[in-house]
């Protein structure tokens, strides 16, 4: 009998640091399964954030340069500018991505570089313990807005993947999330064809995932998966916004 | 431009603008990647390479802002090519942050400042301002950039084409500090064959993909150093590396320095020109003046200033600058009191004349003539 569930070979066997409930961890196996698959590991290059992801390097055994908060997608652009055979992914999170780095992630995107972003949304700073980001949802309290999200004061939730939609240039964009079994297979998949059109020398792709934070939501594992399914995917609708194919989608 | 280009390298001098000197000089260096944000005074460098890096096969990039390119500086280095930005005062600001993480990642980057008058908008003519920006940080955390200056094209082109290898050596980034005259100017200049050199293998260090370095291991660019031992003997493998650089590449130049001067100026980049007219005019009445010119501003001459102001008869040293007086500072420290210092400059655009300058080293002596300088 031949087995049929194994470790990605691309993960290392290194116990993650990140807290019991989070999505991280099954991201980067979504991440290290389509490495694996597509055969790419010896090309693949990855840029490590800021954040709880920064040590992502420890988990998948590829190439990785680190960034700055916010600049993955410039330094993403380097290397595929200079070596566009290399498979290049940022690793993301929304405090990175939706505000210190909307610049880069935006003209990136528009400039339609040829690397694959993985943008993990849980709608609140992580590593710096909980502040509020660009992705709070209205009335979440955090550390920094401990009274919930006034949107009156600090404006709503920034829907990156739709945001993105709107650039002209071809690419794929896309909002999985990871809370429950069949959202992972979608995910995954999504995941898959991001890395795809990359290696065809498509498109510019992102795969925005709808994720949670137990610990600093301050909620169980089980509460947070709850309070994001029915809170975050009412505001972050699932599926593709854009692809190359269809210049806008849903 | 490019039908002006001096094509063999071996042919007679061509008649070329500092700026476009400069990016010419990097691609015969070898450098085949740059990513850069406009800014006056040095976006000719910009308008020459849009059109001459896809002659030869090279990246040519305008990025978002000053910030993004120093990280597509960093990407590019990173994965072992060779990559340079060029840029001026305020953008060299936004830059400071990828430099700092490029200095602590360990890369050989080049960053070419062509300064403009500051601080905030400041103007847009020559200065010397940034002196303790590129020299002493610029962006946060324990590091040193190599600093060069040249004072004409020909220098510019010559320091262009050793960057490369230099940043290379130490895998630490170099930067080029020139000025808005240096820039804009036009001079004859010749592209020297002996200073192109291959880049060294870089796939001890760089993410530039396994497969290519046909290893099973990664490569990891980081700057990250959370444990404290770990971070503090990574700051000491950097401190040895600007130890090393103190050893092996001061570069400066010394000017009427076997005659028995009273004063010694120590001048760098445009404002040395003056100062060399300045000390063939005052030759010519009579009074003889020395001068140190750094070449390196990092690592600094201080055996070169300390041993000149040390000569008998010396009795005052200067520091002149297009700044209020920045380089001044680390002129006392090599001076080590043998002798009073002091500051002449102008700044803002304004270049002190030859003239200015024999009539401030006047009264800067006649100021000190109770100094005992070096028989004290």
């Amino acid at each position: 009998m031949g087995r049929i569930f194994r470790k990605p070979e691309v993960m290392t066997d290194e116990p993650t640091h990140y807290c019991p409930g989070c999505t991280h961890g099954l991201i980067h196996r979504l991440v290290a399964e389509v490495i694996d698959e597509l055969g790419i590991r010896g090309r693949t290059v990855g840029i490590a954030p800021v954040g709880c992801a920064v040590f992502i390097y420890n988990y998948i055994s590829v190439d990785f340069q680190e960034s700055a908060h916010g600049r993955a997608p410039a330094m993403a652009t380097g290397i595929k500018r200079v070596r566009p055979d290399l498979i290049v992914f940022t690793y993301q999170g929304d405090g990175d991505l939706a505000s210190i780095g909307i610049a880069e992630i935006i003209h990136a995107a528009n400039r339609g570089e040829k690397f694959t972003t993985i943008f993990v949304n849980n709608a609140v700073y992580g590593m710096t313990g909980g502040q509020m980001a660009p992705t709070t949802m209205p009335g979440q309290r955090t550390t920094t807005s401990p009274f919930g999200r006034k949107v009156e004061e600090v404006g709503m939730p920034i829907k990156i993947a739709e945001l993105l939609s709107t650039i002209e240039t071809p690419g794929y964009i896309t909002r999985q999330t990871v809370i429950k079994p069949k959202y992972i297979v979608q995910a995954k998949k999504a995941i898959k064809k991001a890395f795809k059109y990359q290696m065809e020398g498509r498109c510019f792709s992102l795969v925005e995932v709808v994720s949670i934070c137990p610990t600093n939501w301050g909620l169980t594992p089980v509460e947070a998966v709850k309070w994001a399914e029915e809170t975050m995917l009412s505001y972050y609708k699932l599926g593709d916004c854009k692809t190359p194919d269809s210049h806008k989608g849903v | 431009m490019t039908e002006n280009r001096n094509e063999g390298g071996k042919m007679g001098k061509i008649l070329m603008k500092g700026n476009e000197a400069i990016g010419e000089a990097a691609v015969r260096a070898g450098c085949l990647s740059y990513f850069a944000y406009p800014i006056t005074p040095q976006s000719e460098v910009s308008e020459y390479l849009a059109r001459r890096m896809p002659e030869v096969g090279g990246v040519f990039l305008q990025g978002e802002s000053e910030v993004a390119v120093s990280y597509m500086i960093f990407g590019a280095v990173g994965c072992g090519a060779r990559a340079f930005t060029t840029s001026s005062s305020p953008g060299i600001s936004l830059m400071s942050e990828g430099i700092s993480y490029i200095a602590g990642a360990e890369l050989p980057a080049v960053f070419i400042n062509i300064q403009r008058g500051g601080p905030g908008l400041g103007g847009i003519l020559p200065s010397q301002g940034d002196y303790f920006q590129s020299t002493k940080g610029g962006g946060h955390g324990d590091y040193h950039l190599m600093v060069m200056a040249p004072a004409g094209v020909q220098e510019a082109v010559e320091m262009v084409m050793m960057a490369f290898p230099l940043a290379e050596k130490y895998r630490n980034p170099v930067m080029i500090l020139g000025d808005g005259l240096i820039g804009q100017m036009m001079e004859p200049i010749t592209f020297p064959d002996h200073l192109r050199t291959e880049p060294p293998n870089k796939d001890e260090w760089a993410s530039n993909g396994m497969d290519t370095r046909k290893s099973s291991k990664p490569n990891l660019v980081k700057s990250l150093f959370l444990d404290p031992k770990e971070l503090n003997a990574h700051n000491l493998l950097l401190k040895a590396k600007y130890e090393r650089m103190k050893k092996e590449d001061v570069r400066y130049e010394p000017y009427n320095i076997d005659s028995d001067y009273q004063i010694l100026i120590v001048s760098y980049g445009t404002m040395s020109r003056v100062c060399k007219t300045a000390i063939d005019n005052m030759k010519e009445d009579g009074m003889e003046v020395g001068m140190i010119r750094p070449q390196t501003l990092f690592p600094f001459p201080e055996a070169a200033i300390h041993d000149a102001a040390s000569k008998a008869g010396c009795r005052v040293v200067v520091s002149i600058e297009m700044s209020v007086g920045q380089m001044v500072e680390d002129v006392e420290r090599c001076v080590r009191g043998k002798c009073p210092v002091e500051w002449y400059g102008k700044c803002g655009g304004e270049v002190p004349t030859p003239e200015e300058i024999a009539g401030a080293v006047r009264s800067l002596l006649e100021k000190n003539a109770g100094s005992f300088g070096a028989k004290y």
